[in-house]
């Protein structure tokens, strides 16, 4: 009798569970931005809880630094913020912000997340929140990235892109008065300097099945003449520009230009190889310089590293293709359901203020047209020895930087992308097979 | 000890006091009964619910009954199947070598040799590294440009120049269960040694008077008293490995060319990265249904009556 009864009520148990999960499966409707009326009415302590990142951009004791600062300024709003590596960000971002008390009001987004995030309704509508002059002041390109169908979802805050490094002792000693303009030139210096024994493999790429792999794959794309998505975001990759690109990297590492490890390698791992001098060129995004070049403790090349603008293909030049490179720009953005809507945004415009953001240039160009004229250039120039050099590549680089697509399914266009690229390079599939496949997939999930 | 002593009083309790008890019992049991249904049962329930669902994160407020259609869509899915295969020789290839080892480290503690007690001791280092931090480790160790692998084997004279490891699909699965192997060892010899000590020296004397060598004696006597401890490793590390997610999340991140994506990693593509909340749901419980089928075939094979009677 008791078993049947112990029975009786687990079923019950159940049986009520599944009603509730019932009622509250995939009810998580969208709430609409309130924006501003949900603010704490004054003089209550309200805390703004911040997602930023570790990696490259502001370090955590200038983050701080800026919290605090702020905090004097309007007492009563405390700023917490927290770090995470670049990997890391996104799976939080995504366990932190979909249920209906996010766990952040104010947090870092990258460039190819906007479309998919705004359209989840994570991200705050600030179209009408920025003042004319500041949208005048800020370069067209930073607002490209936190865009998404005319509507502005944050504040540029980190302007980045690949770059191209190279070891200008090794250059040298080959007998190169300048660096490669053309992927062709490259790969003749590369493999001069491979016989002359100044370098096993003479490039490293970030070709593993991480966006990585996209970055790297899409500048070389736009400086063949070839375009990764086209205007009606339709992947545009697998045409005979895309198929002469991939055959080109597969080549190269046939031709033991490349480094075979970069089959395997992340943004870090190029970084490690050209620091300890074991490359002779490299394409990272533009926070390898400051590390490389001056870090004594995370480099061997100190002193020895060279930027230049991204070369493009013979073809993509004789069509009047100067360089190409990716945009890996990121953006702040104030979660749609927080509490302190109007807290976090003006924490946010702080963060992102002309001053601040010339201020701390050190570890960061500011997103600012303003801050590149005049004075404020010098200023900016003088700040340390890096952005010395720095500083004016990248402005020169940043005309020809190119946005990934905002497609709400990026994420897993990419990922589709990538293991396209994985297969070529190891030789399962045919450049062409891969490309082609691929792009039928993301064909279907825009569907 | 009363009122076993008097059977009699017992039927004399009135109904009142009997009903009374089970509300007692009822009370103190309903705690635990709320706390096991809110952290487990509610959410098994609730998983099963979004499974049936084509629930997308990116598109709030379009999700839609679909019935058994997420689970049909990978069921009739070829890269479904591969990443099946692809878990399915993990778990074969790291729980198999884990047990081999396992029962050969058991037996050489269990012979005693000088030093065992140390041997033991060591055995539980890497079972106490976190899974995190062993697969940072053999990342490192299998690095192409500085890893301690391509080190010692160019010390040894074995390779003459660096090999990237990582770089070949078939290669990079088999490196990440030796890592997963180097992990979990200790777990299955700690256990079967801990069987052995059982083992009472007599059978294997009386054994050895019957004119019984080494090997029979292993294969008759030890073989199958270790069974029950066998079971337990079989079953708790292939569930382990069946399910395995991190130790590919650090070393490989399930590439290259998917070369190391399991089933678990699959689930996380998809609810995560692509934000497909209905179609993970669904594989996580494509998961638990393989579990519970290997579970029951151990179960079947190995749990006969005369191991229930011991």
């Amino acid at each position: 009798m008791n078993v049947r009864k112990s029975l009786l009520f687990a079923l019950a148990l159940v049986a009520v569970l599944a009603l509730l999960a019932a009622c509250a499966a995939p009810a998580a409707a969208p709430q609409e931005a309130s924006s501003g009326e949900a603010e704490a009415g004054g003089g209550e302590a309200v805390t703004v809880k911040v997602l930023a990142m570790q990696q490259a951009g502001y370090t955590p004791d200038e983050m701080d630094e800026i919290a605090s600062r702020f905090t004097a300024d309007n007492p009563g709003i405390d700023v917490e913020v927290s770090y995470l590596s670049y990997d890391e960000l996104y799976d939080k971002l995504v366990t932190s912000m979909s249920g209906s008390k996010p766990a952040y009001d104010v947090f870092l987004v990258d460039d190819i997340w906007y479309a998919q995030f705004a359209s989840a309704g994570w991200l705050l509508d600030v179209t009408d929140r920025i003042p004319a002059e500041v949208h005048d002041s800020i370069f067209d390109a930073a607002w490209d990235i936190t865009t998404v169908d005319g509507k502005i979802y944050g504040m540029p805050w980190m302007l980045d892109q690949e770059m191209f490094f190279y070891n200008t002792e090794m250059l040298e000693a080959a007998g190169y008065a300048a660096p490669p303009t053309t992927w062709e030139e490259m790969e003749e210096m590369g493999l001069k300097m491979k016989e002359m024994g100044l370098v096993e493999y003479p490039i490293i790429w970030s070709w593993a099945q991480a966006e990585a792999s996209i970055t790297d794959f899409v500048a070389l794309l736009y400086g063949n003449g070839g375009e990764f998505f086209d205007e009606n975001n339709q992947p545009a990759f697998n045409n005979e520009r895309g198929v002469q690109t991939l055959a080109w990297m597969v080549d190269s590492i046939e031709k033991g230009v490349t480094n075979p490890s970069s089959i395997a390698s992340v943004e870090e791992d190029v970084r490690s190889v050209f620091s300890q001098g074991n490359a002779a060129f490299a394409m990272n995004w533009s926070y390898m310089y400051e590390l490389a070049q001056f870090n004594e403790e995370e480099s061997q090349v100190t002193g020895k590293v060279g930027l230049a603008l991204m070369p493009v293909f013979e073809q993509g030049k004789a069509e009047g293709i100067v360089s190409s490179t990716i945009d890996g720009s990121m953006g702040f953005s104030v979660a749609a359901n927080s509490d302190h809507v109007d807290a976090a945004w003006g924490y946010l415009e702080f963060l992102t203020s002309e001053p601040i953001q010339m201020e701390f240039s050190a570890h960061l160009p500011p997103a600012w047209k303003t801050a590149y004229e005049g004075e404020n250039l010098q200023k900016l120039l003088s700040e340390n020895k890096s952005n010395e050099v720095l500083v004016p590549v990248f402005t020169e680089q940043f005309k020809y930087s190119h946005v990934r697509p905002k497609v709400t399914y990026y994420t897993e266009a990419s990922t589709t992308l990538q293991l396209a690229l994985q297969e070529a390079l190891g030789g399962s599939k045919t450049p062409e097979e891969a490309l082609n496949d691929a792009a039928a997939a993301i064909q279907e999930m825009a569907q | 000890m009363q009122s076993s002593a008097h059977p009699q009083m017992k039927r004399k309790r009135s109904m009142s006091q009997q009903r009374r008890d089970t509300w007692v019992a009822w009370g103190l049991v309903l705690p635990s009964a709320l706390v096991i249904g809110g952290v487990i049962l509610y959410p098994i329930v609730r998983t099963l619910i979004l499974s049936t669902y084509d629930y997308s994160l990116i598109r709030p407020g379009q999700e839609q009954f679909i019935g058994l259609g997420n689970y049909l869509e990978f069921l009739s899915d070829s890269m479904f199947w591969q990443t099946i295969k692809r878990t399915a020789y993990f778990t074969v290839i790291s729980v198999g070598l884990e047990l081999v080892l396992g029962i050969a480290v058991a037996m050489l503690i269990d012979a005693h040799p000088p030093g065992w007690r140390f041997l033991r001791f060591s055995l539980i280092i890497p079972w106490a590294v976190p899974t995190i931090v062993n697969g940072t480790m053999w990342r490192w160790i299998y690095n192409a440009d500085y890893g301690a692998l391509n080190g010692l084997l160019l010390q040894l004279g074995l390779i003459d120049s660096y090999i990237p490891w990582l770089i070949k699909p078939w290669r990079a699965m088999n490196l990440v269960i030796w890592a997963d192997v180097w992990h979990t060892l200790p777990f299955a010899a700690l256990i079967i040694q801990a069987a052995l000590a059982g083992i009472p020296g007599e059978y294997h004397e009386a054994a050895a008077i019957d004119g019984a060598n080494a090997w029979r004696r292993f294969w008759n006597i030890t073989l199958p008293l270790l069974r029950p401890a066998i079971l337990v490793v079989l079953v708790i590390r292939t569930v382990e490995a069946f399910r395995v997610f991190d130790i590919i999340f650090v070393i490989t991140r399930g590439g290259p060319a998917f070369g190391t994506v399991t089933i678990s990693y699959l689930t996380y593509l998809e609810t995560f990265r692509n934000m497909s909340i209905g179609s993970g749901a669904a594989l996580s419980f494509i998961v638990s249904a393989f579990i519970l089928a290997i579970a029951i075939v151990y179960i079947r094979v190995l749990y006969t009556d005369d191991l229930a009677e011991s």
